[in-house]
């Protein structure tokens, strides 16, 4: 005989999950084991940002073993649908990670409710006494790439395929262009939007319509393979993004900037195990390894890649700031003077381009 | 390649997702039903002739199974709304929700896998002929396959017998199945015909324009061939006119971008393939090309044969 899931069958586990979730929870400051639940706004198939977040999350139960119960809500579109994910979420776990910028307002709104569980939510500004945020330094590694792109362009035009006008991008547009100029003055970046996060087939025609208009190094702030692989095609290069992308181009990426959230995912939930949680904004970047640079490809010349890792070695121990003045506004004029550099919150609202972007 | 060459072809790779998705919807709708399930059928079909093309080595398996992968969702379809009678609008909706989720499982062992491009025609002589050449005989198989389908559809819905009676059938039900036309059976072999032709579609973003398989990876663009059926007012030569006019706006507005010409915001290019469908649908709901430019009259209302 076959089984068969009946109604019933289906309302039995329905039941018994709905009890195990409302089941009472001990309060105490020291925690034998520990409860995390993921909210990811795409799917962990995306192989760029929510499959980054996961990794974190799979580093997280290796760390911590038998101390860790993770879950995950993958696919969770930004609006009403959110909360009602997060409130789950809560009610069966001590700590809940919400992934995306516009999970902020509904995450605040659920850890109302439910005090005695910790929230962190990345890319956002909103903290409560249970709402901590985070976010990566992306533009860090923006500026070892850059270092890399004035080295190895031999038309000096770099094209950009930006998602978003907003301070991250723009951020990591500028950070590229600083260290480009850095190495040769005379770059131009070229950003052409396809305003989307993620659609694999304009991303492609983007590249292509770069390449076409004289660009022979293509750097994007959107999360799929397809631009590396348009690079890879037409025998120019460009740097992945969010993960290591290698195997869609492995002769056009020469490095890529990666996402590293497990660190951020162990400490946190450790802190919640010790009983020494608090809200906290949390910015990091090269330095404590939540941004990392995946391996050179070995067509990068060595003195090149010697030029990049002083850029990254120099943002890791203080000597380099990839925002140092003197900075040029798109019009010619200094914005930040020479010795003084973009404040973390300068930076975070960023709105204005430094000279020779075009944008 | 010359600016402008390399621009016209990048066009033509742009249209062709568009062209077979369409003109597939278009012999649907011209059957009198209307499948919302596009986007699902494409994404099945791209999953489909990626894994089988991975797996096999071999393209054109890969395409004939895309092709299969698109018609076997657009059989859960037809069973759903031709024999049980089920709401169009509902079923069509729900396919395409239903293809995402399916796509997402059977692929979900091939993210991160890439694939050799499908290899591109090239005729010694001709496709090194200055911008001609690479505009006309520099493409993969399925960048013509597409432009030959359409103009079989608007062959075949004009000149042939069963063309015309699919017609009759789409603009009359009744007096069809009155003199004896087996109506749903004429709709099931529609409705097929549009995945197949939806799956190839598919098969062509996962295989030839970003060859790779990730999630969702069709981004919308069966909801830019339904609105691409209405903007053609259900003719086939002027959804092949509409497919180039609406990739060619895409990619003119990336141009435009990277030369740095802002005349007009590039989210006002991205809703254009959208405006202009709603603008073709008032002039001929009131314009003076009302009655001759319409939708087929028995569009998305289900017959079941009583006497």
């Amino acid at each position: 005989m076959t089984p068969r899931l009946t109604r019933r069958h289906m309302l039995g586990t329905a039941a018994s999950g709905a009890a195990l979730l409302t089941a009472p929870r001990l309060g105490r400051a020291q925690m034998d084991k520990v409860r995390a639940g993921f909210v990811y706004v795409g799917p962990i198939g995306d192989h760029g940002w929510t499959y980054r977040h996961d990794v974190g999350r799979l580093d997280l139960e290796a760390a911590l073993g038998d101390k860790v119960e993770t879950s995950f809500v993958e696919n969770v579109a930004e609006g009403p649908d959110a909360e009602r994910v997060i409130r789950q979420l809560a009610t069966g776990n001590d700590i809940v990670f919400t992934t995306s910028f516009g999970f902020m307002n509904p995450t605040v709104r659920v850890a109302r409710q439910f005090p005695n569980v910790k929230f962190e939510h990345c890319t956002g500004y909103q903290t409560a006494e249970n709402v901590a945020v985070y976010n990566a330094k992306f533009h860090e590694g923006r500026a070892v790439i850059g270092t890399i792109a004035g080295h190895m362009s031999k038309s000096g035009i770099v094209g950009y395929i930006g998602s978003f006008p907003i301070p991250e991008v723009v951020m990591g547009i500028n950070a590229f262009q600083l260290a480009m100029r850095k190495v040769r003055p005379d770059c131009e970046i070229r950003v052409v939007w396809v305003n989307s996060w993620y659609d694999p087939g304009k991303e492609a025609d983007a590249a292509r319509t770069l390449i076409d208009q004289g660009a022979d190094m293509i750097s994007q702030h959107t999360d799929s393979p397809a631009p590396l692989q348009v690079a890879e095609e037409r025998g120019v290069h460009g740097f992945g993004q969010a993960s290591d992308m290698a195997a869609f181009a492995p002769n056009a990426q020469l490095t890529a900037i990666i996402d590293n959230w497990g660190p951020h995912y162990i400490q946190r939930t450790q802190a919640v195990l010790d009983g020494t949680w608090a809200t906290q904004n949390f910015w990091h970047g090269l330095k404590d390894g939540e941004v990392e640079i995946a391996p050179y490809n070995p067509n990068v010349p060595s003195n090149v890649i010697e030029a990049a890792e002083a850029v990254r070695l120099g943002i890791i121990d203080g000597t380099v700031h990839p925002f140092a003045g003197p900075i040029k506004n798109q019009a010619g004029e200094v914005v930040v003077a020479e010795g003084e550099s973009l404040s973390d919150e300068d930076l975070l609202k960023m709105d204005w381009y430094v000279e020779g972007v075009q944008a | 390649m010359d600016p402008v060459t390399a621009l016209l072809v990048t066009v033509v790779t742009a249209a062709t997702p568009l062209l077979f998705a369409a003109v597939g919807e278009l012999v649907v709708e011209r059957s009198g039903v209307l499948n919302l399930g596009v986007e699902g059928m494409m994404l099945a079909g791209a999953v489909t002739g990626f894994a089988v093309t991975l797996t096999t080595g071999s393209g054109t398996i890969g395409i004939i199974a895309a092709a299969f992968a698109g018609a076997a969702m657009a059989l859960v379809f037809g069973f759903l709304t031709l024999t049980l009678l089920a709401n169009q609008v509902a079923t069509g909706l729900a396919l395409t929700i239903f293809g995402v989720g399916l796509s997402a499982l059977v692929g979900s062992g091939f993210v991160g896998t890439p694939l050799p491009r499908l290899p591109r025609l090239d005729l010694p002589g001709l496709t090194d002929l200055p911008v001609v050449g690479p505009l006309l005989f520099g493409h993969d198989v399925l960048v013509y396959m597409a432009v030959l389908l359409t103009l079989a559809v608007a062959w075949f819905l004009a000149r042939s017998r069963a063309g015309m009676i699919l017609r009759a059938v789409g603009e009359n039900h009744e007096a069809a199945h009155g003199l004896g036309y087996p109506v749903i059976r004429i709709r099931y072999f529609a409705v097929l015909f549009g995945g197949l032709s939806a799956g190839l579609g598919g098969a062509f973003l996962s295989l030839a324009y970003t060859p790779m398989w990730i999630e969702q990876m069709t981004a919308g663009r069966g909801w830019i061939a339904l609105a691409l059926v209405v903007f053609a007012a259900w003719r086939p030569l002027r959804v092949l006119v509409g497919a180039y006019l609406f990739g060619g706006v895409t990619i003119l507005q990336l141009h435009a971008q990277g030369m740095g010409l802002f005349a007009v915001p590039s989210q006002v290019l991205s809703m254009l393939p959208y405006l202009a469908t709603i603008v073709v649908l008032v002039v001929i709901s009131v314009g003076p090309w009302k009655g001759r430019l319409q939708a087929p009259a028995c569009l998305g209302r289900p017959f079941h044969p009583t006497h």
